[in-house]
């Protein structure tokens, strides 16, 4: 009976997503929507995959890590190479930018997911610095002037692509896996001694995130015309970071919520850029000083509405850090 | 053999300004567990404190420099006490996003009240160039290593003769307890933060008569370098923090002397990565067990 309600509550989502998709599909080709705002929907399709990855990275897992726009970038130059050197489509694209970010996920997150708090925040850190400096020094994807790249970004794709990311992480964070990964994230060592194979899920959740931050490297290489090593320093892993740490670290909807205020945002105050930035450096240090656990802590949007069951057991506890 | 001499001189030189700036880093973090991200801007602040010293009020090179260590000393405990003081007691995680965040804010701070253009800095160094053995080492270079090493036997006195330096070193190895002895924790910590400030702004001042440009974000590689060398002379140590820096800039100037110039900024960061796997403690560090 709970699974046949369970199914039936997932059913209702996808057909709720598809309706969403395709009103925002026709509102966008009878041209309700110009320009300017079907380019902004694109980015808040781009910043939500970022945010959810980097989500089951930092709060699902508690691995700090402010390199994702290594991975980004990883993606972003693969999908390049795959769309306007070697001709192929673009779905194809887009899996081999995952691919290759997962892959790039692996051979860092096996070494550095053995350091613990800030020492694997500077080594993520160094690592996509080291991803930018590395695709400065390549002539094949044009060095530092960058890499021309064809506008292929549809909104059925960037849709397509969200709403599989949400549910592939919503359905890993339900998991055994996904349970396995929080428990490191409340307490590394009580989940170690509880026979949890910590090194395997820290990677595990590490080679996922990577995997969709790639994806969303390639929506955003063929979304602008142009892709340069300068767009994937650090300061774009901080713009990731601040959708999670604002939406709360261990909320999923919370991120989502913030990647698509921030990008609203930050798509009124292009002309200020400046402005945009030192009102996500007041909004990091306000929420951490007042509200450390992010605008809905671990809670899912979803918990609001479920008046009267207590969520999914265990004591809630809100002002409680979950992040190590 | 001469070109090797001139990039290790170089490297020295570039690497006493690491040093300065990694001392600040690796005695914030001694105390208080706290890799203090905006010190980076600090020394930016630093420079140009100084630049506008020179330029404007038409000081010289030494008054210029230590109008901006207090600056920078002031604007390092102001920081302290309103970003870092209320957590205290907080996740180590809040603190590094507030510190990410405090550094966010210094730097587009600076380029909203005067805008982004880079700044050419006046050259006011008094010494000329000096020749030994055909290997021309410049006035600067002379000035930066005499400059750093006068602040580091400087800091050492304070560390070890001076009744603050105590209590910063006894709040370092346990903060209750030095609560307990009667030291104030709060004032101490200001103190470091103070001390390790105006050694980043002295280094941000010698750094713009180095390299003769400064701009707001010049803070940030420097800055994350500086961290690589406390980590890799060992984070919390300070003698590991002065090798490690002095280490980081040879390594740089001569990777840049095999012709890979370009790669120079990734140098650091691999070398980061590869101390971390092999020695996490550093160099001169301990390897100390965790306790559950």
């Amino acid at each position: 009976m709970r699974l046949v309600k369970n199914a039936k509550g997932f059913w209702l989502s996808i057909v709720l997503a598809v309706v969403v998709g395709v009103v925002i599909q026709f509102l966008i080709s009878g041209e309700i929507l110009d320009s300017f705002y079907s380019n902004t929907l694109y980015l808040i399709g781009i910043n939500i995959i970022l945010a959810v990855s980097l989500h089951l990275i930092i709060g699902v897992t508690g691995q700090f890590s402010i390199g994702h726009a290594g991975f980004l970038a990883v993606g972003a130059y693969a999908s390049a190479i795959m769309t306007m050197k070697l001709g192929m489509p673009f779905p194809v694209a887009i899996l081999v930018a995952g691919v290759a970010a997962a892959i790039a996920g692996l051979i860092i997150g096996i070494p550095t997911l053995r350091l613990r708090g800030d020492y694997l925040a500077i080594a993520t850190l160094g690592f996509g610095e080291i991803m930018r400096i590395i695709f400065l020094n390549i002539d094949y994807v044009g060095g530092a002037s960058g890499m021309t790249v064809s506008h292929l970004v549809t909104w059925p794709w960037v849709y397509a692509c969200v709403v599989i990311t949400i549910i592939v992480i919503v359905n890993f964070t339900n998991s055994t896996h996904g349970r396995a990964c929080i428990s490191i994230r409340e307490n590394e060592i009580a989940a170690d001694a509880m026979g949890i194979n910590t090194t395997f899920y820290k990677v595990i959740a590490f080679v996922i995130g990577a995997f969709f931050a790639g994806v969303a490297g390639a929506l955003y290489a063929h979304n602008f015309y142009i892709i340069q090593p300068t767009n994937f320093g650090f300061l774009k892993s901080f713009d990731i970071l601040i959708f999670v740490v604002l939406g709360g670290l261990g909320s999923m909807s919370g991120a989502v919520i913030a990647a698509i205020l921030l990008t609203i945002i930050s798509a009124f105050l292009s002309n200020y850029p400046e402005v945009r930035m030192l009102i996500y450096s007041l909004v990091l240090i306000v929420m951490m000083l007042f509200r450390p656990q992010g605008l809905l802590g671990t809670k899912e949007i979803t918990s609001f509405f479920k008046v009267g069951k207590s969520g999914k057991g265990g004591v809630q506890n809100d002002s409680k850090q979950t992040v190590a | 053999m001469e070109q090797l001499i001139q990039q290790l001189v170089n490297g020295i030189s570039l690497g006493s300004i690491y040093a300065l700036i990694a001392l600040g880093y690796t005695m914030v973090y001694g105390i208080v567990k706290l890799i203090n991200f905006a010190h980076g801007d600090v020394f930016m602040v630093g420079a140009f404190i100084g630049f506008y010293c020179i330029s404007i009020f038409h000081l010289g090179f030494f008054p210029a420099l230590l109008i901006s260590m207090a600056a920078c000393a002031i604007f390092g405990v102001l920081i302290e006490r309103i970003a870092y003081k209320p957590l205290r007691n907080a996740t180590r995680i809040a603190a590094l996003i507030t510190a990410i965040g405090v550094s966010l804010f210094i730097e587009y701070g600076t380029i909203y009240l005067r805008g982004a253009q880079p700044e050419a800095y006046p050259n006011t160094v008094p010494l000329h160039d000096l020749k030994i053995f055909g290997v021309v080492i410049s006035g600067q270079s002379i000035l930066i290593l005499g400059v750093s090493i006068i602040l580091m036997i400087l800091l050492q006195f304070i560390v070890h003769r001076t009744k603050i330096g105590k209590a910063m070193r006894a709040v370092s190895h346990d903060m209750d307890a030095a609560k307990l002895m009667g030291i104030n924790v709060n004032n101490t910590i200001s103190a470091t933060f103070a001390i390790g400030s105006a050694l980043a702004g002295a280094a941000g001042v010698i750094f713009g008569m180095y390299y003769t440009t400064i701009d707001p974000l010049m803070g940030i590689i420097p800055g994350l370098k500086a961290f690589v060398a406390a980590v890799l002379g060992g984070i919390g140590i300070i003698p590991g923090a002065m090798t490690g820096g002095l280490l980081l800039g040879v390594i740089e100037s001569l990777v840049s002397a095999a012709g890979f110039s370009l790669w120079r900024d990734g140098v650091a960061f691999v070398v980061l990565i590869l101390i971390l796997l092999l020695r996490p403690a550093g160099l001169f560090g301990k390897n100390v067990k965790e306790k559950v």
